[in-house]
């Protein structure tokens, strides 16, 4: 670098015009731009507030609304409501969230001017993949405080329940993130048909899946609709690790662990291959 | 690898979208550390032109050989080459100034120092603000910031300095001549023409999908062999003369008059006229 102090000078010869150092690599690459995610989405208020208090008011709302009565021996409605908004959290920050960003993203030119960096494409993901994951983690601890502080919800103890909290997370988020990033490819401008592509399915999903209406009074028609995607399958694994008690409410009375796990990671799979035909980094107009 | 010893060579560029043409055509040759200034209409090709020339459209016909590479098949270390200042670009509001200039340096292998480049685009006050508080005009400079980041070899501008204040785009053109004095290749596309005079060493008028005509700035279209128009005030009133060889017409009157010739004018086309005579849009 010139010490000049003066633009002039400081402009007048390019600074590497020897032979070029190697391109930065893709782990220092996607760690930088998982800094930058965190920053601007911890900065954005309105985001944070939308993404991690409303799932936390909704628990507080329909809780003090249905909490108290029991469904099942031992399980009151609360502690259903704790395990289905951990689920609908989950995919709102992976799916609706992430979707919606990078719809933003590309209409503000975002992506296009990346992709014009000599950044590797994959750092991008990964660096939204790490904000995911902490907005994600961010509104589990918070709706768990919630549901210790005012439902007598008791964190389960076993390693097995973790271990199983820890696939129905990670393989959840990685479907609806894969999900929301296709989404995100069928907007064609993010405030005038985002929340119609992005926000309408989820909303749908989350009062068939058991987020806003126990799943055991869900009608049939509509639970067997639900079993298709991915949120039904993250609730149940949720209530599996945080209401084990409520079995007997389930279908079939059990908790179809090994179901879970296939419906998931066929989401990832989908998911992945709807990414890899459908992402776009510009506007389909500038193409 | 085709080694044309050109910045930018292109040869028969065609695109077009759902059959319509938007550039049918364009040649073009730009030396390394020339600064060379696309003019023309919205909707003539010159957006096109360009993105194809960046990377990011891919061409219907012809051969581009960017930095000696494909732009349509270029990786990592081409880009690494080049620097794109996008019009229009908006984003990362919450994010400030030196961040996003520090960002984008990680993603190059020699970047320049970005405290250098925010205070060689006039923004060192603004350093730790929100990109979202920044003017129109500042938001511009960072945008030309974060071209410039990575040291390039080739930029590209694409109408930079549209929403500037005429005191900054003085102090734009000083850092695009500094620039371009450092050896950088500069493709500039402007709807000003005082611009294009100002910075180019050649400038090309594109309209319709092809370039009508290309030269330096003093001789586009012929301009400085274009007849000029010697006018002065008679006693009668005010006489002019078009003709090839104004000296020898101004020779003359001077015999005549013996001395001054009173009100005295030579002009030829303005920049201005040339273009509009070129581009059809004269009324």
């Amino acid at each position: 670098m010139t010490a000049s102090t003066s633009p002039s000078a400081s402009v007048s010869t390019r600074t590497s015009s020897g032979p070029r150092a190697p391109l930065p690599g893709l782990w220092q690459t996607s760690l930088a731009r998982g800094q930058i995610e965190l920053k601007s989405f911890f900065r954005e208020r309105q985001s944070v507030v939308f993404i991690l208090a409303m799932p936390a008011v909704m628990l507080v709302l329909l809780g003090a609304i249905f909490g108290k009565e029991n469904s099942a021996p031992g399980v009151t409605i609360g502690d259903l409501y704790v395990a289905g908004l951990i689920g609908g959290g989950v995919m709102a920050t992976s799916y609706q969230n992430l979707g919606l960003s990078i719809a933003f993203e590309r209409e503000r030119f975002t992506l296009k001017r990346l992709r014009g960096t000599p950044m590797p494409a994959a750092a991008y993901f990964a660096g939204k993949i790490i904000q995911v994951i902490v907005a994600a983690i961010a509104e589990v601890v918070v709706l768990l405080a919630i549901g210790v502080a005012f439902y007598h919800l008791r964190l389960p103890s076993s390693l097995a329940a973790w271990w199983t909290f820890a696939w129905v997370f990670v393989l959840g988020v990685a479907g609806c993130s894969l999900l929301g990033i296709a989404a995100s490819s069928m907007v064609r401008s993010a405030a005038r048909n985002g929340v119609a592509v992005i926000t309408l399915p989820f909303v749908v999903l989350q009062f068939i899946s058991g987020v806003y209406v126990p799943f055991f009074l869900v009608p049939g028609w509509l639970s067997d609709i639900a079993a298709f995607f991915p949120l039904e399958w993250m609730c149940r694994g949720m209530r599996s690790v945080f209401v084990p008690q409520a079995v007997s409410l389930e279908p079939g009375h059990s908790w179809q662990h090994g179901q879970t796990a296939l419906v998931l990671s066929a989401w990832i799979v989908a998911g992945l291959v709807l990414c890899l035909t459908t992402f776009r980094w510009q506007r389909r107009a500038d193409r | 690898m085709m080694d044309t010893g050109w910045a930018i060579w292109a040869s028969g560029l065609r695109k077009s979208y759902g059959g319509v043409a938007a550039v049918s055509g364009i040649d073009l040759q730009i030396a390394p550390g020339e600064v060379f200034a696309l003019l023309g209409p919205n909707g003539a090709g010159k957006t096109t032109t360009v993105e194809i020339l960046e990377g990011y459209r891919h061409r219907d016909g012809g051969e581009v050989a960017v930095l000696g590479l494909d732009p349509q098949r270029a990786g990592r270390a081409w880009r690494a080459r080049i620097g794109i200042v996008l019009q229009l670009a908006a984003d990362a509001p919450e994010l400030t100034v030196a961040e996003m200039v520090g960002h984008f340096a990680g993603f190059y292998p020699s970047p320049r120092d970005p405290a250098e480049v925010i205070d060689l685009v006039g923004l060192s006050d603004k350093a730790r603000s929100r990109i979202h508080a920044l003017s129109g005009g500042q938001q511009r400079r960072l945008d030309v910031a974060l071209g410039l980041v990575g040291d390039p070899e080739l930029l590209f501008l694409d109408e930079p300095t549209t929403g500037f204040d005429p005191a900054a785009r003085r102090a734009f053109w000083e850092v695009i001549r500094a620039l371009s004095g450092g050896g950088v290749t500069v493709l500039l596309t402007t709807h000003y023409l005082d611009e294009a005079a100002a910075l180019a060493d050649r400038v090309a008028v594109i309209s319709g999908g092809v370039i009508v005509a290309a030269g330096s700035p003093a001789d586009l279209g012929g301009r400085a062999a274009a007849e000029a128009v010697v006018s002065w005030q008679d006693s009668d009133g005010r006489k002019s003369e078009r003709t090839a060889e104004p000296t020898r017409a101004i020779a003359a009157l001077a015999a005549r008059y013996g001395g001054e010739v009173p009100g005295l004018t030579v002009t030829r086309p303005s920049l201005e006229d040339v273009y509009l005579d070129l581009i059809g849009g004269r009324p």
